[in-house]
């Protein structure tokens, strides 16, 4: 794909002091941007020419820019992490935008993922999450002891898709609901395919579920968006896999 | 939500069923007769508040479900490109839901009050016993007016619309779907909501072609 400089875009981005100031959007144009360039590359020359105009630059996460950690986030024209599939936010390019076009930047929009600064979220409920069951209380040993356990390639592969969740919160954010039903799916039904996890699945299942509802996430009705929005592709046949785990432990008790 | 729309279809199935006898009969001894039996039948008596219930429960539920998902998004989004991600019905399944309440509120006062509470229904023999001429009450409202009908078949497509999500949905919630059933339950959802559409609208539509 040859490069092509894109000019007169407008950036129109949401503008927040603090989480306790209301924001509001601004637009700021920008000009010679070329097709390679990607998305948070783009915001990084905005925010230059912002910073030599003397205003505040915009606060945006971001950390490996590889599209492996999770950090970055952006709600695009109206898509979580932008209009191109299975990607985030660092991976998409200018290639996907036109010339003049008004691209419209947001922060994710949830209750639990209150606005930290600009476009900066606090994803802390999602670590939360975690604490209340993401995890195995046994040694598993080191490397070989993995090799060691016999496990269907099936129930590896599926436990391995699971686990490819980066918790970057585009299923919170695409969700009509704000339900992060995905993410606890996604770690719940990773640990419940291979034997290290199951000893605690049933505990796992209701402390992960009463801890999300706790935090204030809405509830799953099964639009299926956070699936297509997912960076990562995590299918929501692990939601009815928690689904049945919860209910599972639920009956046992 | 799920175990009460499950129990909510199995009723839809009986309904159906007895419903498409009106199109089959146009003395209506078919059609008497069944609605007789049904409630005449001591079971029917017991489902028939468990019924009243479950409609109940699955309204309250879809408007706290409702509200709870409002309250976890104060602050919207201003631009929302949701086409590519979910389907219509899917994000809308409350105002699907409000729309078959209102057509269920005057479903219930042209028929079942007319029957239970105003009993002003005619009495009939049909074979040696005496029964409620339900041919004629559900008949003579079709015949009468081209807006019932018209209003019953929006009744049904709200219905349908509504199933299309409703059904894969229930079964996606109590766990039973998986990469292979998924797509099975998908297309069954689909057709049941369309027969259920199909069957439903046909006979108001059989009534506007036939008189």
């Amino acid at each position: 794909m040859s490069e092509k400089i894109l000019n007169n875009l407008k950036i129109k981005v949401w503008r927040q002091k603090n989480a306790q100031t209301k924001g509001q959007f601004e637009t700021y144009p920008i000009d010679n941007i070329s097709t390679d360039t990607s998305f948070l590359e783009m915001l990084d020359i905005l925010n230059y020419q912002l910073v030599e105009e003397g205003k505040d630059p915009i606060v945006f996460d971001h950390d490996c820019r590889e599209g492996i950690c999770g950090t970055c986030s952006l709600f695009i024209n109206g898509r979580a992490h932008g209009p191109d599939d299975d990607i985030t936010t660092c991976q998409l390019h200018m290639r996907k935008f036109k010339n003049d076009e008004t691209i419209t930047i947001e922060p994710w929009r949830a209750k639990s993922f209150p606005v930290i600064k600009d476009l900066m979220v606090d994803r802390t409920a999602f670590e939360k999450i975690l604490q209340s069951g993401g995890f195995v209380s046994v040694n598993t040993g080191g490397v070989p002891d993995g090799n060691a356990i016999p496990i269907g390639y099936d129930d590896a592969e599926a436990a391995m898709d699971a686990a490819s969740c980066i918790g970057c919160g585009a299923c919170v954010a695409t969700c009509k609901n704000s339900s992060a039903m995905l993410f606890v799916s996604a770690k719940v039904s990773h640990l419940a395919r291979l034997p290290q996890g199951q000893v605690e699945a049933a505990r796992r299942a209701k402390s992960m579920v009463a801890k999300m509802d706790e935090l204030g996430f809405g509830n799953c009705s099964n639009t299926g968006a956070c699936e297509v929005e997912c960076p990562k592709g995590i299918s929501i046949t692990n939601i009815a896999t928690l689904n049945r785990e919860y209910l599972k432990a639920k009956i046992a008790d | 939500m799920s175990l009460t729309g499950f129990f909510l279809m199995s009723f839809l199935i009986v309904h159906l069923t007895v419903n498409l006898l009106l199109i089959f009969d146009d003395t209506g001894v078919l059609f008497n007769q069944a609605a007789h039996f049904m409630v005449s039948n001591p079971i029917i008596k017991v489902v028939e508040p468990v019924l009243a219930i479950g409609f109940i429960l699955h309204m309250i539920y879809a408007g706290i479900l409702t509200i709870n998902n409002m309250v976890a998004r104060p602050v919207g989004y201003k631009k929302v490109n949701q086409k590519q991600a979910s389907t219509w019905a899917s994000r809308n399944m409350f105002v699907l839901g409000s729309l078959i309440v209102i057509f269920l509120i005057l479903h219930i006062m042209n028929f079942y009050w007319k029957l239970k509470v105003e009993q002003s229904v005619a009495l009939i023999m049909v074979d040696g016993a005496e029964m409620h001429d339900t041919y004629t009450l559900v008949s003579s409202l079709f015949k009468a007016s081209l807006i019932y009908n018209l209003f019953y078949i929006a009744g049904a497509i709200f219905l349908g619309i509504h199933l299309t999500h409703g059904f894969w949905s229930a079964f996606q919630t109590i766990g039973w779907s998986g990469n292979i059933w998924r797509k099975r339950i998908e297309v069954v959802g689909k057709v049941f909501a369309f027969l259920i559409a199909l069957g439903f609208s046909i006979i108001p539509l059989y009534f506007i072609i036939k008189f």
